[in-house]
């Protein structure tokens, strides 16, 4: 794992359609970096899902996720973080995301929480 | 000590309301201060002035606004969550052009940044209703 230097740290543990969670985690992400803060996200459990690419959740009249994440860059939010293991758990692959990240195993994952003094779980 | 407090779930659905109104009684009994209250995602709906429920239930969103017009706490709701769920205070109902407005007297609408902010100025930020 890199050297960790941001501020504020969003974890996402929703799936990106099914509630307004994800949508409503990236909002708060957004905002942190446009207020000046250093913003990395964790994806863990069912918040997996919003990595991957062709997602279709027009279909279920919803916006989805991938929008926004796709404006990451514009925030200057780089660090992506993702658990080893919620992938594993899901039998996805890193090659299915569409986005990149670093994955973490559960000490890294630990060692990310405990390097924030800021932490927004979602 | 100086906290502020998130909340996300929504009056009677969720038990984040009133678990956070207990945290504050008890904060604030101990000398502590709390400065803002942020409700976001349903948590949103306890900044209805419309909450209604039985005689012989709490009325948890009223409490918020007694507790916090006691004790100096800013309640704030995220704008954007609030207006799409249709908690609306004056102003927005008339960008809007709705036919009336919902938002308790003592609590305002405003941005995430509120939110963010809270996390950087206050001691501590709590969280309650995930």
């Amino acid at each position: 794992m890199s050297e960790n230097m941001s501020d504020l740290l969003i974890m996402f543990r929703k799936a990106p359609i099914g509630t307004s969670w994800a949508r409503e985690a990236l909002d708060l992400a957004l905002v942190g970096a446009a207020f000046g803060q250093h913003v990395s996200l964790l994806f863990m459990g069912d918040g997996v899902y919003q990595l991957l690419t062709n997602q279709q959740p027009e279909s279920v009249g919803q916006k989805g996720t991938q929008a926004m994440m796709k404006a990451l860059p514009m925030y200057d939010i780089e660090q992506i973080f993702v658990s080893q293991q919620c992938l594993a758990d899901r039998g996805l692959t890193q090659d299915q995301l569409g986005f990149s990240c670093d994955l973490l195993d559960q000490t890294q994952v630990q060692a990310l929480l405990q390097s924030h003094q800021q932490v927004f779980n979602f | 000590m100086n906290y502020s407090i998130a909340i996300y779930g929504g009056p009677y659905s969720n038990q984040a309301a009133h678990s956070a109104l207990h945290f504050a009684q008890a904060a604030l009994t101990r000398g502590h201060c709390i400065s803002r209250v942020f409700f976001y995602h349903d948590g949103i709906y306890n900044g209805s002035a419309l909450v209604s429920p039985p005689q012989d239930e709490a009325n948890v969103p009223a409490q918020w606004h007694t507790l916090a017009k006691e004790n100096d706490i800013e309640l704030v709701v995220c704008i954007a969550a609030a207006v799409r769920r249709g908690l609306l205070d004056e102003k927005e109902a008339k960008r809007y052009s709705r036919a009336s407005h919902n938002i308790a007297e003592g609590v305002s609408l405003s941005g995430l940044g509120q939110l963010i902010d809270a996390g950087l100025t206050s001691h501590k930020l709590i969280t309650f209703g995930l």
